[in-house]
């Protein structure tokens, strides 16, 4: 246990604190005492820019099942860096923010810092750790952090639904992402990220290659809400609004963006994971970003906005790992990092972006009491300072200059133009398809964007339609998103700072292979990079979002002629709807609550079972050599025998079948008289005596009513079950006498006949054997025939209904 | 009106106790010859069924006051207990002696603990056997 480690579990730690510090220090709100440690957390992390950015890194284990190989390890690189950063740094702001969001009377203010806290450690824990199960734990972690949010307030139904889809879609993915783990234990023997990296060759040649990369390709998608999964993302956004902000667009929807990140060394190289990866990117980004235009729920423009944006992100990533395809040192390889440096700086500039537009939706929707943008409108005059922070988080994500998403817009169609220019994986036929998607999906988050500031804070206020008089939010609420605002401000105008510190260490980590060796790989980023294609694609995205903005809302209202809802819900409801209904449906199918077709289902299971090991192993075999001599008199009570068994489910009335089956018992006794067994012929005619007594009793007791003759219901299913039963058991029967004549068994009754006299003192062979040589399995007998006695008369004397309380 | 079945009182007293003495015979003919405590015990039950049956339940209650629940439980205990025993005496459980010992009026006669654990199974075998019975015969 290290400093480090300590780092990675301290919000869990603080977590246990917090209600303690709710209960007992009621006056001051909870978040000032949670607001410490991100803070603490963030300078502590800090300190590692130095080291990491001069290519070290820093890694402390801890075991914890060794024998498994599962070791904590914490694992500090320029990735888990700059994840690290955000989680805390956000996570801190959001702190701040929520302190003023959620008010300390009528909120459950313990709850809220416990998730928000587990969620935060989790994270952490994700993003450091180098053990792929001990990632999975932190992973499972985040989605039940993530989920628990976003029912916070558990008395809404749309939160407990969003909460429930979140849930399934991400865990469904956790599941998928484990069973890849474990495949990739299987090909490299180990879970260690750094070890899998070493032996990246092996892998890539391995036969589970595929199934592994898909599978953890899905938990990467189903936690980064791409295409098809990204459903949960917007109904998420029942959860508080700092919440949304965190989780919802900084931190936990890019755990996937990291995963894929972190494995790229790994998986990359391949057409199939260029294509995945890119291609559900590239229509994730599309598909997002037209989503997004038809919502009238702010945080919803924003949800879809986060689901575009990461499918950004995911494309450039798969862009990217083209370069591995060249080899290191190539210059096409070179050529192709850029595609990786823009994600690496998207990500940074989507979290400050969206967690400011976030918090800004937040203070319109607690300063007006809606998030309906066709409520609001014309707030610019009594919320100068959120519109201020608007204009410049919407612009920011329109990618418009001076700030910093247009310098990450700008890169990516870069990335995408000279993807276009590929000529592997088939790229010379689709190619063009990158930049032309891309650019649609630019003009649409452009529209997106406007719609945002402009139908909020311009056009007509609507005093009418609102519940409060709007009015500026309280200092403490603005701080966060001013503090975000300013960064993307400062990236935009010096995106350079961060070149060295966080920005190559982390590409150095995503392509190790490729940049280790390389010195001279600088970042540099400048705003104005001359007149371009890039530069003319903006101007193409402004003007025709510009264009298509003044068309949409020319007239009828947009929102009448297109349906909010994404058509993915309507499949997601009803495949869950089916699923129990299916479930139902079998479980009614199989489950009758008759006992006659349990018993038809076991006997089934039974003749099917047999029969294929009979077959299987070829286990059927007559053989008469070891068959003794039938006598005339075991004829005769043979044919009597099975006579008047056939007889039994012939009569139509109780008494006579209670008197056969009691001839069928003596018959038997008869038989072991034939065979040379008094003890069991005694036994068996007095055993068969007191059942046909009992069986008479029982008769007397019937009820009234019942006491009709009955018929055996003849079912043509029955008679075929219990043939085959009967067919299977003897041809065991006789395959067992064949296999034991064949083996040539001793029977262990040479040793009773030899040693009962001289060893147990007694002539009788069969009481020496039942007292003496195994008298345990008589006194536990006898203890059977107490319980049954025992039950009869609990039964009988205490006649119990079921319902009492015992 | 009740009928007096004569014949069938005077037959039971001597034949219920017929079955009694073969019964007993059973059970200590066991260690040598067909028998033992399980066929022993069933017959006993037997004996007393047929008492029950000619007689009503009430008389022969008054006339055998015994508690086949008690039965049950010493039954299991001295079978139990034979195994017990000699385990303090540094056996494995349920070992089993005997020895031939020089009695009076018997003579040489062999005497082995195996009876004592078979006398835990017959005490056990009538109890349950009387009990279930008995228990369904009274219920109405």
């Amino acid at each position: 246990m290290t400093l480090l480690h300590l780092a990675v579990l301290a919000p869990f730690l603080m977590a246990i604190v917090v209600p303690f510090l709710y209960r007992y220090l009621r006056q001051i709100h909870t978040g000032w005492f949670v607001l410490l440690l991100p803070v603490l957390l963030f300078a502590y992390f800090i300190q590692f820019l130095p080291s990491v950015a001069n290519g070290e890194s820093i890694m402390e284990t801890m075991p914890w099942v060794p024998s498994l190989g599962i070791n904590f390890t914490v694992y500090v690189d320029g990735l888990g860096l700059l994840f690290a950063l955000l989680i805390t740094g956000i996570g801190a702001l959001v702190v701040l923010y929520s302190i003023y969001y959620l008010s300390k009377k009528t909120e459950a203010l313990n709850n809220f810092y416990v998730y928000l806290l587990m969620f935060m450690g989790a994270m952490l824990g994700v993003v450091l750790a180098d053990n792929l199960i001990v990632l999975y734990v932190f992973w499972e972690l985040t989605s039940l952090a993530s989920s628990l949010l976003i029912g916070y307030w558990f008395h809404r139904e749309k939160s407990r639904y969003g909460a429930q889809k979140s849930m399934l879609i991400t865990v469904f993915g956790g599941f998928a992402m484990l069973a890849g783990f474990s495949l990739l234990y299987v090909m490299a023997g180990t879970f260690s990220i750094r070890e899998l990296i070493a032996q990246a060759d092996v892998i890539a040649g391995h036969a589970l290659f595929l199934p592994a990369m898909l599978l953890v390709l899905l938990g990467a998608f189903t936690k980064s809400a791409q295409f098809p999964f990204h459903i949960w993302l917007p109904d998420a956004m029942e959860a508080p609004t700092p919440v949304s902000a965190y989780l919802h667009s900084a931190t936990m929807v890019k755990a996937g963006i990291y995963l894929v990140a972190r494995l790229t060394p790994v998986f990359a190289g391949g057409a199939e994971w260029f294509w995945i990866v890119s291609g559900f990117g590239l229509f994730t980004l599309i598909w997002g970003s037209y989503s997004a235009i038809k919502q009238t729920d702010l945080k919803s423009i924003l949800a879809f906005s986060t689901v575009s944006q990461l499918g950004l992100i995911m494309c450039l990533l798969g862009i990217g790992s083209s370069a591995v395809h060249f080899g290191y040192g190539s210059p096409e390889s070179e050529l192709y990092l850029i595609a990786t440096l823009t994600a690496v700086f998207h990500l940074i500039n989507h979290a400050t972006f969206k967690g400011c537009l976030f918090m800004v939706v937040g203070i319109v929707d607690h300063e007006t009491g809606t998030r309906d943008i066709r409520k609001l409108g014309g707030l610019m005059t009594f919320m100068p300072v959120t519109f201020t922070l608007a204009v410049v988080g919407s612009l920011s994500m329109a990618g418009l200059p001076p700030f910093n998403g247009f310098l990450s817009k700008e890169m990516f169609f870069t990335a995408v133009l000279r993807a276009a220019q590929l000529d592997i994986f088939n790229m010379e036929t689709w190619g063009l398809l990158f930049p032309v998607i891309a650019w649609v999906a630019s003009v649409f988050t452009f529209i997106y964007s406007m719609i945002l500031l402009f139908k909020t804070f311009t056009g007509k206020y609507q005093p009418e339609k609102l519940d409060k008089k709007p009015h500026e939010a309280p200092v403490g609420m603005l701080v966060s998103p001013v503090i975000l605002g300013s960064l993307v401000i400062i990236l935009g105008f010096f995106p350079n700072v961060l070149s060295h510190t966080l920005l190559k260490p982390a590409m150095v980590s995503i392509l190790p292979m490729l940049l280790e060796t390389i010195d001279h790989f600088g970042v540099h980023i400048y705003m104005w990079h001359g007149f371009n294609a890039e530069l003319m694609m903006t101007i193409g995205v402004v003007a025709a979002g510009a264009v298509l903005y003044r068309v949409m809302f020319k007239g009828e209202s947009i929102y009448e002629r297109l349906r909010q809802t994404d058509p993915l819900n309507h499949i997601y409801d009803s495949a869950l709807a089916g699923l129990i209904k299916g479930s139902i449906a079998i479980t009614r199918v199989q489950m009758t609550g008759l006992l006659r077709d349990y018993f038809a289902y076991m006997s089934v299971f039974m003749i099917l079972l047999l029969g294929y090991a009979t077959y299987r192993y070829q286990a059927l075999a007559i053989d008469m050599e070891s068959v003794a001599p039938i006598s005339t008199y075991v004829w005769i009570l043979a044919i009597v025998f099975i006579l008047s068994t056939l007889s039994v489910p012939f009569i139509n009335h109780r008494l006579t079948a209670i008197i056969a089956v009691g001839v069928i018992g003596y018959l038997l006794a008869l038989l072991f008289v034939v065979f040379r067994a008094p003890d069991l012929a005694l036994t068996q005619l007095l055993v068969e005596t007191v059942m046909v007594v009992l069986f008479l009793l029982c008769f007397y007791h019937l009820p009234e009513l019942r006491k009709e003759s009955f018929k055996p219901i003849f079912k043509w299913t029955n008679v075929i079950i219990s043939v085959a039963v009967g067919a299977i058991v003897t041809l065991i029967a006789f395959g067992s006498l064949a296999a034991g004549h064949h083996l040539n068994f001793e029977p262990i009754s040479t040793y009773f006949i030899e040693n009962s006299y001289t060893l147990a003192g007694g002539k009788n062979m069969v009481n020496v054997i039942l007292v003496d040589f195994r008298g345990l399995d008589t006194v536990l007998e006898v203890l059977v025939l107490a319980i049954a006695a025992l039950g009869v008369v609990t039964m009988v004397k205490l006649r119990m209904t079921g319902r009492e309380d015992v | 009106m009740r009928v007096n079945n004569v014949m069938l009182y005077t037959i039971t007293r001597v034949v219920a106790f017929i079955i009694l003495s073969f019964s007993i015979y059973l059970f200590f003919a066991g260690h040598h010859n067909p028998g033992g405590g399980f066929i022993g015990g069933l017959m006993t039950a037997a004996a007393l069924l047929l008492l029950y049956l000619s007689f009503d339940l009430k008389t022969i209650k008054q006339i055998i006051p015994f508690n086949y629940t008690w039965m049950i439980a010493i039954g299991l205990l001295l079978s139990l207990g034979t195994g017990v025993t000699s385990m303090l005496l540094g056996y494995p459980f349920l070992t089993q002696f005997f020895d031939y010992f020089d009695l009076p009026f018997l003579g040489e006669t062999e005497l082995a603990t195996a009876v004592l654990f078979d006398m835990g199974i017959y005490l056990t075998v009538v109890g349950i056997t009387l009990l279930s019975i008995l228990t369904i015969g009274e219920d109405r």
